[in-house]
């Protein structure tokens, strides 16, 4: 199975640290791949938040297709970042062309624009670009998003990042996302590979979703530019998240209830039951059947845990004030928060929604079954 | 010796030409005449035979030849009284003395036209083929990071919703405090939550009333004792007077068809009624019959009968093929999905049922812009009836697993899949394979499915089969008391037995039912479009049904 580790921080950290944390959980994944999200990004990166970060992968012809594409589009090129590309003997990770991370000025014509035309322009190029280089796998982007970076490499995960010069020059975030993959799909496909990201809004799943063509039909009809790809079953919980989030409207705790909703009888504690009944038949199709443990982010930076009922092992989420890990397995966090209070540890049950804002000074734990909050304060 | 002309015997049936023939056990027979006082067809009688036999007797026997008189029991070659196979007679022949054989090479084809009135009957489509939904498999076993599930242990959730969902987006939704909630009174359509299979139109007059109070007996205990809220159509013909005002109205779906039999009943009661009922089915079509309205026969109109539909004793009931009032499907369904939810103040999903055709889809497009269409039922072409040509029970129709398939990705395509439900009968449990078959519907698409014939053999034991046996339900004979309302036959029929038998169908359907889902990891939700779950060995079918070849 697929092993998560995801870090929120006060500090800008080294996206090694997820990485290593994932190294202690070897066990469970075999190295086939390894996706990283980074997000709320320093170094460098730090003063030009505003200026989407587009993340790509191309071969050499597919960088000029990609050039050609940006400059056609009136995209202007405000500063790039290269991963310092270590080879080492025996190494077996494939090199590719060009990894790209490049920061954009949004062209002239959307200097007045809103923040949703911006957003919509974002998406479209990514999936044109997406589209440009599919048939002949010479463009593969990952997301074009301001202040985010992603980095997906096929590879045992620490080979990976040191590969990318992770431990000499990161790109350091407060948010970082990492998956160690175990590979189901046969066919290693990077744009199989978690974490999943879409306007902000990115996530990341171990397990099986076993409903994953009904859900996929679903998202794939509601009319939403991006509701694309699917080369993995986990990408529709990201897309539910924006589902759930932007084109409805919801608050986050409604995720839970959207992809794991309450039994009929369970809804009645809630303030919001007759809400809920109607929510439940009206996204019948998003119920996931799991078992799945989900690792999100939202769009404000509020990282969050959850499972289904039928996940036997729950993932856990620990830290210590402006440290908290988000992992698939405890070992992990201990990798990655070793000083913390153990007694502190949440293992997210059914019912829970664990959630850590930007600052991770504590760690808030949202109850499903009466709607009710509890917060363990990080001290 | 006999004339030649004597010998002619041209423009004769003989036994051979015949569907069944009877081979009666002169040894074993004591003549006791019970197999010729059941069969419902009159197809064996008493006889008498002259036989010669040689006989030695006496002190110094000599054999003699004498001529002696017995009596036998005699097939009767009449095509009319042919016999059906029904078996009646060897299951009550203590002697084992009487079996009916089909006869592969029989003539019935070509002779069943007598006076140019086309062969009518009762029943299936009579094709022994395995249909496409007994070749779907499920494949999709979920072995890949995580254990299947356990049919027996783990908590499962077989139900569906009949009625309109609304899309997410136009939820009177608004955000207050983190919390979702109400926002203004609009027009929320009544959904109904049951068990995806149900037991579909089966009319008053059609069923015996033992029968019937069987079934409404069985229903009403699934869903208050079993706790598994099967719900059940009337078909054409309204309801018993006493159920329409019982607080077990909730369990039927009322079915109004084109000759709107019962409604009047029905609108009057309307103020007394303690509950809605669960649905309001609108019947266009038959799958077993497409372009053929209901008929019952004179026969069966007896005083209960005439009563519940509002018509006078012994006249033939022939509903229209069509909605006479209506010019045009749009128009009919537009207007009676309209009415008939406004006769209930929008309380009760209200939704058209048509027979599989390569039109569905045009209808279901129509629904599908019609804010109060509760769903869309589809009647495949291996739907039963009570009495239909055997030119359109054999020939008329559309298989329903494409058909099904189609609408669904259909709405798929416009968003709309879990809007409309779509109900998918006609076949369902054909081979014995009820939960199966559901389960295979469910996956390609369908909300729920419905059955009729399985449940009429599995709870009555009616003997109907695709080699034409029996099939008789027309006549008012069934020899079963299934479908009759001859109450000298019906009163073989124990409501109770038949209560209990469809609450072992659908407690064992649900059972089963989990048991697919479970190693599939479904337990949730029902795996609604799963298609992914699916394969056939037959690539042309794998491909018209967008699924997985396998083999
Ligand atoms: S099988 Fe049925 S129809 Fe045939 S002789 Fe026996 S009782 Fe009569
Ligand atoms: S047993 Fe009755 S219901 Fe069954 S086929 Fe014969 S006549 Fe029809």
């Amino acid at each position: 199975m697929c092993r998560l580790s995801a870090l929120v921080s006060a500090e800008y950290i080294s996206p090694m640290e997820p990485i290593l944390a994932l190294e202690t959980m070897k066990e469970g994944h075999d190295g086939s791949g390894l996706g990283l999200i980074m997000r709320d990004l320093g170094g460098e990166f730090e003063s030009l938040k505003e200026y989407p970060v587009l993340s790509a992968i191309t071969t050499h012809d597919g960088y000029h297709t990609l050039q050609d594409y940006m400059v056609d589009k009136g995209f202007r090129v405000k500063h790039r970042w290269e991963p310092r590309l270590k080879v080492t003997p025996g190494m077996k990770i494939q090199k590719r062309d060009k990894y790209l991370v490049n920061l954009y000025e949004y062209p002239e014509s959307y200097e007045e624009a809103t923040s949703e035309e911006k957003a919509a322009l974002l998406t479209r190029t990514r999936l044109e670009l997406r589209a440009l280089g599919e048939a002949d796998k010479s463009i593969t982007v990952f997301s074009f998003w301001p202040d985010v970076v992603t980095l997906k490499e096929v590879g045992d995960p620490l080979e990976v990042g040191e590969f990318f010069g992770l431990d000499k020059n990161p790109v350091t975030a407060k948010t970082v996302f990492a998956q160690g993959r175990q590979n189901t799909n046969y066919a290693i496909n990077l744009y199989a590979c978690h974490p999943f990201f879409i306007q902000g809004y990115f996530t990341m799943t171990n397990g099986e979703n076993t409903a994953f063509i009904p859900i996929r039909e679903y998202l794939g009809s509601r009319g939403v530019e991006g509701y694309v790809g699917y080369n993995s079953d986990s990408e529709v919980f990201a897309h539910i998240l924006h589902y759930t989030r932007k084109k409805l409207g919801y608050p986050l705790s409604y995720y839970k209830d959207v992809i794991t909703p309450l039994k009929g009888e369970e809804m009645q504690r809630r303030p919001d039951a007759a809400i809920l009944e109607l929510m439940k038949r009206s996204l019948r199709m998003l119920t996931i059947d799991g078992p799945n443990c989900v690792i999100g982010c939202d769009i404000d930076g509020t990282v969050f845990m959850t499972q289904d009922a039928k996940k036997l092992r729950p993932g856990v989420v620990g830290g210590v004030n402006g440290r908290v890990g988000f992992m698939s397995e405890v070992c992990g966090l201990s990798e990655a928060v070793p000083g913390r209070d153990t007694s502190n540890d949440v293992f997210p049950m059914k019912y829970d929604l664990v959630m850590v804002r930007p600052g991770a000074k504590e760690i808030e734990v949202w109850n499903q079954l009466n709607g009710s909050m509890s917060t363990i304060s990080l001290g | 010796m006999e004339s030649a002309e004597r010998l002619d015997v041209n423009h004769q049936l003989g036994l051979s030409d015949l569907p069944y023939v009877i081979q009666w056990n002169d040894a074993a027979c004591t003549r006791c005449g019970r197999c010729t006082s059941v069969c419902p067809v009159q197809a064996i009688e008493p006889g008498v035979y002259e036989r010669r036999v040689v006989e030695s007797t006496g002190a110094t026997p000599l054999p003699t030849t004498v001529r002696r008189v017995g009596s036998c029991i005699k097939q009767v070659v009449d095509i009319n009284r042919r016999c059906i196979g029904c078996a009646t007679c060897r299951q009550v022949c203590p002697n084992d003395a009487i079996v009916p054989v089909f006869n592969p090479r029989n003539k019935f084809a070509w002779h069943m036209n007598q006076g140019g009135e086309p062969y009518k009957r009762g029943g299936r489509r009579n094709d022994t083929d395995a249909s496409v939904l007994d070749q779907l498999k499920f494949t999709r076993i979920s072995m890949l990071t995580d254990p299947a599930l356990d049919a027996g242990r783990h908590e499962f959730r077989v139900r569906t919703y009949l009625g309109r969902n609304l899309p997410p987006e136009k939820l009177p939704i608004k955000v207050e405090d983190g919390l979702l909630l109400p926002d203004g009174m609009p027009f929320i359509p009544p959904v109904r939550e049951i068990f995806p299979i149900r037991i579909g139109g089966m009319s008053v007059g059609a069923l015996s009333p033992h029968m019937w109070e069987g079934l409404a007996m069985g229903i009403a205990y699934l869903n208050e004792v079993e706790n598994i809220p099967v719900i059940m159509c009337t078909g054409e013909g309204g309801m018993p007077p006493r159920l329409l005002k019982s607080p077990f109205l909730k369990y039927f779906i009322l079915q109004i068809a084109s000759g709107y039999f019962g409604w009047d009943e029905i609108v009057h009661a309307i103020p007394e009624m303690q509950c809605d009922p669960a649905g309001i089915e609108i019947k266009y079509g038959q799958g077993a019959k497409p372009g053929d309205g209901g008929l019952l026969m004179a026969s069966k109109v007896l005083k209960h009968i005439a009563k519940i539909r509002g018509v006078p004793e012994f006249v033939d009931l022939a509903s229209p093929p069509t909605h006479q009032t209506k010019y045009s499907i749009e128009e009919a369904v537009a207007k009676m999905v309209t009415a008939m939810s406004m006769a209930w103040d929008f309380r009760v999903p209200v939704y058209p049922k048509i027979s599989g055709t390569r039109t569905a889809l045009a209808v279901l497009n129509n629904l599908a812009r019609n804010p109060f269409a509760a769903a869309l039922g589809i009647d495949g072409e291996d739907g039963g009836t009570g009495a239909a040509y055997n030119v359109s029970l054999d020939k008329m129709g559309h298989p329903i697993a494409s058909n099904l398939r189609e609408c669904y990705l259909n709405l798929v395509k416009i968003g709309a899949q879990n809007e409309l439900p779509l109900f998918a009968a006609g076949g369902v449990g054909k081979h014995g394979n009820l939960a199966a078959n559901a389960a295979a519907l469910i996956m390609l698409g369908a909300s729920g499915v419905d059955c009729g014939k399985y449940i009429m053999q599995a709870a009555a034991g009616c003997l109907g089969d695709e080699h034409n046996r029996c099939n008789i339900c027309n006549t008012g004979k069934c020899p079963k008391g299934i479908t009759t309302q001859d109450p000298r036959i019906f009163r073989r029929l124990d409501p109770d037995k038949v209560a209990q038998r469809v609450v072992d169908v659908f407690v064992a359907a649900d059972k089963e039912l989990k048991k697919i889902f479970a190693p599939m990891g479904r337990s949730t939700e029902l795996p609604i479009g799963m298609s992914d779950g699916l394969s056939v060995s037959d690539a042309a079918v794998a491909k018209r049904l967008e699924i997985n070849y396998a083999c």
